[in-house]
């Protein structure tokens, strides 16, 4: 039954659809002759010809309502509705391509940025390593001590008592960064790595392109298992693809590495913002990490991991496991795990990548590109209300005529979902162009490809359908609501509109636009507020010289150097970079302050000192060499400075910086009083005053300094205090090391200004990306506010006319429409500090040394707002100062 | 534009489909033949007959066909389909049940 009917309606569906002209035509036809035979039949019954036409009409009831009617009969065709609507919505924005092309500009902005800052988040926090399985089931892994504040590293013999007892996780893995001089040819070039535990390329369910992975084993010993898998990137530039590279012997750090495997494209690792090119076993350690070999070490807390949860299995009950296998060992090595605990993180709060510094700035995107999109929303609803009324007649005519409001409301809800489809699609390309422009923002530093990409997913898709949705109700809906309010008959008449309808359409563009002022100011306050606090953070002092010290740092560790080796070197090259002019001095040190690196820690004891129960004081260090504190500016408050004789025959010495002198010691003056580093008791010769370690924005702490003869590091860093250039001292510098020793080669040099430049990157991201929006949010305010005006003067023509009739001066019009802009300004303004002084508060995190209601910000915003208003109405207000009175009022 | 009620809407689809069950018919004609036999009772207007026609179309019961109408002009004729007869089978029979049992009704009340 149901089948044999498709046999007779299918045809005609498809006839309706494709033909549809024919078929109304036909229907016509059908109607017209109908009508043609009732005349001839009228004319013969006697009536005139008129009254037979007349009557005939009458009967079928009005050619256009039974059409109507018939096509009804036909079934609503949902499909060829739309297309006509879609043809018609495409034809009736071609019509007014001005309104057709802002919108969509508007929409596009509005959409662009939000799925850029979506795509962003989506890539560095919530799904950072392409390629890598079951990223939403991935945790990191850390340690935290008791009584300090944030998370660290742990060490490999705690993370194999964590592998072996974690019954919750599919799988934990190690990935700690590192770095490698790799000499391929005679071009040597530095680039990073990542040491992994053995199971790292099953765990994170990456299958090598070529080769094979790690196999069970072969991260245990010491320098057991030389072989690396290395990065696609690295295969194609450094190894031109060569398709027979698996089995081929490669030097990292001056040993040679068998290449076992070669990852698939688009992979690179599992570090938030920085790609990496090779991966190197743990029992390699030793070679990449200074310090030692410390797979044995529980102590050496150096080890940066993830655990991949089973499904099903939340955060929080691996939280307890995780806690109780800690609980055990803190039982079990009371001496090196006292207080300790493991954590686990989310992977966009990881602690030990840039996920952390740039998770801040990403929230305060997120805010910011709503105000932005809400900015460019009131805008197009300035531009429906202008329109809504231009089509006023348009309207009229097609209810006159029969369409339903539900017809009419499908129209306009097709022509908003034009719209807002071709601003999404825009969103998506701006998106698309911005999704590397992260990695761009932040300095480049040799050796390191950043790679911070946007990632446009169906999470990102979803959103901007969403933003699409939203805008479509909008688009649509506005109209909508404006049609429901004509008055067919009036609006037929003419094309005037009361006096009160004007008003309220004035009141409603007016009140957007204080809207738009009102965001807009919001974000030039924040963007001042960040500006501000950026040049507090670097002009702050971190408690060292900045400006004549450079820093770098010899490879000896890759040069294969064994400790007494490098001990004679670094002796050498000390005294003849001394002897450098316009050098003043020159110290080694473990850590240069603000590097991306982590300090030595170690647990202490004082005399005198009881620690609470249940706690262990662990305290960050740096080895540093004689000079260091004359060399980085950073004032000996009281005691003397490390010397060439505090050796390794030397007596055990410590120079603590003033916190910790405060915390440990009080009143008491600790010099010749003893401090235990790492189980062996040292004499205190020295106070230094605090400074920055590892972050500007870190409050004072304890830190202490140990002499590096005395807890030796090969390859630190050099630091020189010097008159001379960067250029001149970096030649100088490689001429000497040259000359001891030719194979050696230098890391980049960077004064120690670049060093806090560096540190301080994640805040440049944010003033700058807020600074673009609060200017395009201001653009579109002024463009909103512009459009009103124009809008005000066209429509006051008259009553400009009359007041230069009645003596007004040119003068006098253009500061009337211009105070007008500022009225409209000032309500915004007033909005926006109100709301803003709520709001900025948000921006604490990325705010230093700046109150959130810093009184500057909000004038300097205010000023840049009034000179905006000012800019926007002055050429509707010029055009209102050239009003002709006498051909005005005469029309 | 006078709607016909419910049951004047069933039965003119019906009625529509007995007319063209004999032969093919113009709107025309079909509409003359439905007054001949029951406008004055019925009440049918033209305005009601077209959507009715082109609903049955569009339901397969009947269908159309381009055809010269006589004196010189092309007329849509419908026709009855296979389906549509059924259709017209199944509508008297329930018609003849349904008028059979109201003037049962209505002979009751009389007695």
């Amino acid at each position: 039954m149901r089948f044999e009917q498709w046999l007779y309606t299918l045809p005609l569906r498809w006839r309706d659809r494709l033909r549809g002209k024919q078929v109304d035509q036909e229907l016509g036809d059908e109607l017209r002759d109908h009508l043609e035979q009732q005349i001839q039949v009228n004319l013969e019954k006697g009536m005139s010809k008129e009254d037979a036409r007349r009557s005939a009409l009458l009967a079928l009831g009005g050619m256009t309502q039974i059409e109507q009617q018939c096509r009804d009969a036909r079934g609503h065709n949902l499909i060829g509705n739309t297309i006509q609507d879609l043809r018609y919505g495409v034809r009736q924005l071609f019509r007014s391509p001005g309104f057709s092309v802002l919108t969509i500009l508007c929409l596009t902005l509005g959409i662009g940025v939000n799925a850029a800052v979506f795509s962003w988040a989506e890539g560095i926090l919530f799904r950072p390593y392409p390629a890598v399985a079951h990223q939403e089931r991935l945790l990191a892994l850390g340690g935290t001590a008791r009584g300090v504040s944030g998370g660290g590293p742990i060490s490999w013999p705690d993370f194999l008592d964590l592998q072996r007892n974690c019954t919750l996780c599919d799988a934990l893995f190690v990935s700690k960064i590192t770095g490698s001089t790799l000499s391929i040819g005679d071009h040597a070039e530095v680039t990073t790595g990542s040491i992994v535990s053995a199971n790292y390329f099953d765990a994170i369910g990456v299958r090598p392109l070529l080769g094979r992975g790690f196999e069970p084993g072969e991260d245990v010993g010491n320098d057991a298992h030389p072989v690396v898998v290395i990065s696609y990137d690295l295969w194609q530039k450094r190894f031109r693809g060569d398709p027979q590279i698996v089995g081929k012997v490669q030097r990292l750090n001056n040993i040679p590495h068998t290449i076992i495997g070669v990852t698939p494209e688009h992979f690179y690792g599992t570090f938030v913002g920085w790609a990496m090119n090779f991966w190197v076993p743990a029992s390699m350690e030793e070679n990449f990490e200074s310090g030692g070999y410390k797979l044995e070490d529980r102590g050496s807390r150096w080890i940066e991991s993830y655990e991949r949860l089973k499904p099903g299995i939340t955060r929080a009950q691996a939280q307890n496991e995780m806690t109780a296998i800690a609980t055990r060992l803190e039982a079990d090595y009371p001496a090196t795990n006292r207080g300790r605990n493991i954590q686990l993180w989310a992977l966009w709060q990881t602690p030990f990548n840039n996920a952390g510094t740039m998770l801040p700035t990403l929230e305060i995107m997120a805010a910011v590109v709503v105000f932005v999109l809400l900015i460019a929303c009131a805008n197009v609803g300035n531009l429906l209300l202008v329109r809504s009324f231009a089509r006023r007649h348009e309207m009229s005519v097609r209810m006159a005529t029969g369409a339903t409001g539900g017809r009419l409301l499908r129209q306009l809800l097709t022509e908003g979902m034009i719209l807002a489809g071709l601003g999404a699609a825009g969103g998506l390309i701006v998106a698309y162009w911005c999704r590397h422009a992260l990695g761009l923002l932040l300095p480049a530093r040799s050796g390191i490809a950043m790679y911070l990409p946007g990632e446009i997913d169906w999470h990102v898709m979803l959103l901007s359908a969403g933003i699409c949705l939203m805008a479509t109700l909008v688009l649509g809906l506005v109209p909508a609501f404006q049609a429901r309010n004509i008055d067919l008959a009036g609006a037929l008449k003419a094309d005037s509109s009361s006096v009160t309808t004007a008003r309220r359409r004035a009141w409603m563009r007016s009140g957007l636009v204080v809207f738009q002022v009102c965001l807009s100011f919001i974000l030039l306050a924040g963007a001042v507020l960040l500006l501000e606090s950026l040049q507090k953070i670097r002009t702050a002092s971190p408690g060292f010289s900045t400006n004549r010290v450079v820093e770098t740092s010899v490879s000896l560790v890759a040069a294969g150097y064994d400790d007494p080796r490098a001990k004679i070197f670094q002796d050498d090259l000390i005294e003849r970079v001394r002897a450098l002019p316009g050098v003043e001095s020159a110290a080694y040190a473990r850590l240069t302050p603000l590097d991306y690196g982590t300090y030595s820690s170690t647990p202490i004891a004082v005399d005198g000192y009881h620690p609470p129960l249940e706690e262990q004081p662990a305290v960050d260090y740096n080895q540093v060499g004689p000079a260091y504190f004359a060399t980085l500016g950073i004032p000996l408050l009281s005691g003397r400075e490390f010397t060439r004789a505090d050796d390794e025959n030397a007596s055990l010495v410590a120079i603590v910086n003033r916190t910790m002198k405060a915390r440990y010691w009080g009143d008491h003056d600790p010099i010749g009083r003893r401090l235990q580093v790492k189980g062996k008791w040292a004499r205190v010769i020295g106070v230094a005053a605090d400074s920055k370690y590892e972050s500007i924005r870190e409050d004072p702490k304890p830190f202490f300094y140990v002499p590096l003869l005395q807890d030796f590091v090969r390859g630190p860093a050099l630091n020189i205090r010097t008159t001379e250039s960067l250029q001149n001292i970096s030649a100088a510098l490689l001429h000497e090391v040259r000359s001891i020793d030719g194979n050696l080669a230098l890391y980049e040099m960077i004064t120690l200004q670049e060093q806090v430049d560096r540190s301080t990157s994640p805040q440049l991201v944010a003033v700058t990306l807020v600074s673009i929006l609060a200017g395009l949010a201001l653009l579109l305010a002024a463009v909103g506010l512009y459009g009103v005006m124009s809008y005000a003067v066209a429509q006051s023509m008259r009553e400009l006319a009359l007041r230069m009739a009645l003596g007004a001066g040119s003068t006098d019009l253009l500061r009337l429409v211009i105070s007008r802009g500022l009225r409209l300004t000032a309500g915004g303004v007033f909005l926006g500090a109100a709301a803003g002084l709520a709001l900025t508060r948000l921006l604490g995190k990325l705010l230093y040394n700046v109150s959130p209601s810093d009184p500057r910000a909000f004038g300097a915003a205010l000023a840049v707002m009034t000179i905006t208003t000012v800019a926007a109405c002055f050429f509707p207000g010029w055009r209102a100062s050239r009003t002709d009175p006498a051909r005005v009022l005469r029309d | 534009m006078s709607k016909p009620s419910d049951l004047v809407q069933g039965t003119l689809d019906m009625l529509i489909l007995k007319i063209v069950a004999l032969e093919a018919q113009n709107g025309w004609a079909i509409s003359q033949r439905l007054k001949q036999i029951s406008s004055d009772v019925l009440g049918v207007s033209d305005g009601s007959l077209y959507p009715a026609l082109h609903k049955l179309e569009r339901r397969g019961w009947i269908t159309a066909q381009w055809k010269s109408s006589g004196n010189n002009r092309r007329a849509k004729f419908y026709s009855l389909t296979r389906l549509g007869r059924r259709q017209l089978e199944t509508e008297t029979a329930n018609w003849n049940r349904i008028s059979s049992a109201i003037s049962g009704i209505v002979k009751l009340k009389e007695a």
